[in-house]
């Protein structure tokens, strides 16, 4: 038990290592003037605002960033009033 | 051609001012003519760990806003006759200083001396910015820690954007200072690596500075740790540092992992005797 909890400690750098260079590509990347997860955030928030009535306390979003992907994961509550009326005219 | 050169890291507590106080220390005990400007207005140090706390009459900050000329606020070393301290103010806050201001001071003494070594404020506020604004080398100090790495990642990207030099078009020069190394730890993979910090940050490696308690002695007694302890492990390796910052070629010596804690048992035991 003991050992293997040695041989864990042991093993701390690499995950640092690891850990770094996948926070420092993003942040380098928004540095650069563009965050490509954050505008897709707006802009897609954006495009569903305009069809519904959004409540920003009643949106979730998750976000990921990893490498060599990163996910975004937004999660929006449409008032079931419009669903109503999605499946009367559809 | 005199050279001014900003020791900055964005995190605290990395070594900027011990590595100010040690680099400025081993060009002038090399022969060159040395100031070292303590930036950090509000919270200064460097008159401090150079042992000239009771000599400060006038600082940066009188002499930014005109209440004191450049000579004046200057304090000689009584160690090196060709190094010099400019201390910061400790009653201002930061926004004493002024773009227009800095810019003269950095001037002037341009014309006094061969290496002007300025020492950046932690964070990236305006203290750091106006260390850095009329560097023409950086040395970026870092230690083998993630929130370190990170911020000194920061850092140079201000350098390369926020800077006169940038934006005159040019590339600053940067070299990165790894400090408070403990090769035993990172042989047993329990720090990054000197190859791990070179490979995320990607700029040239200027020196490594053993972790040691000689650096601590050092600012105990307020002198540079190149003055206090010239044959101890850290002042060798700042000594190497500052010749590599004239342009030498030197191999840098890694300090290997057994060597390093011998040579700190070694010491442990001369500090008990």
């Amino acid at each position: 038990m003991s050992l293997l909890m040695l041989f864990r400690r042991r093993d701390s750098a690499p995950v640092a290592r690891e850990r770094l260079q996948v926070l420092l590509a993003h942040e380098r990347a928004m540095t650069g003037g563009t965050d490509l997860i954050s505008v897709l955030q707006e802009e897609i928030l954006a495009v569903i605002g305009k069809h519904v009535t959004l409540d920003r306390d009643k949106v979730q979003i998750k976000l990921d960033r990893g490498d060599p992907v990163s996910t975004l994961e937004i999660d929006v509550e449409v008032p079931s009033l419009l669903r109503a009326a999605a499946f009367g005219s559809g | 051609m005199a050279q001014v050169v900003v020791v900055t890291s964005g995190k605290g507590g990395v070594g900027k001012t011990t590595s100010t106080a040690a680099l400025g220390a081993a060009l002038a005990q090399g022969g060159e003519s040395v100031v070292v400007v303590d930036f950090d207005v509000g919270l200064r140090n460097l008159d401090l760990v150079m042992g000239a706390e009771r000599r400060v009459v006038f600082d940066l900050i009188n002499v930014v806003q005109g209440d004191a000329k450049l000579p004046q606020a200057l304090i000689r070393d009584k160690r090196l006759e060709n190094l010099a301290l400019l201390p910061a103010s400790q009653t201002r806050d930061k926004e004493a200083l002024t773009p227009e201001g800095v810019e003269r001071i950095i001037g002037e003494l341009r014309d006094k001396f061969d290496w002007i070594i300025c020492d950046s404020p932690a964070g990236i506020e305006r203290g750091a910015t106006m260390a850095m604004r009329h560097a023409d080398a950086a040395v970026v100090v870092t230690n083998a820690e993630v929130s370190s790495v990170r911020d000194s990642d920061r850092i140079i990207g201000l350098l390369d954007s926020k800077t006169a030099k940038a934006e005159n078009g040019q590339k600053m020069p940067k070299h990165l200072l790894l400090t408070r190394y403990d090769a035993t730890r990172a042989a047993r993979g329990e720090m990054l690596k000197t190859e791990d910090v070179l490979e995320i940050l990607s700029i040239p490696l200027l020196g490594i500075i053993p972790e040691s308690q000689e650096v601590l002695r050092a600012s105990n007694l307020g002198s540079p740790v190149t003055l206090s302890n010239p044959a101890s492990a850290p002042a060798r390796a700042y000594a190497e540092a500052a010749k590599r910052l004239k342009g030498e070629q030197i191999q840098i010596s890694i300090p290997a992992a057994q060597r390093t804690s011998f040579i700190g048992k070694l010491f442990g035991r001369r500090a008990v005797a």
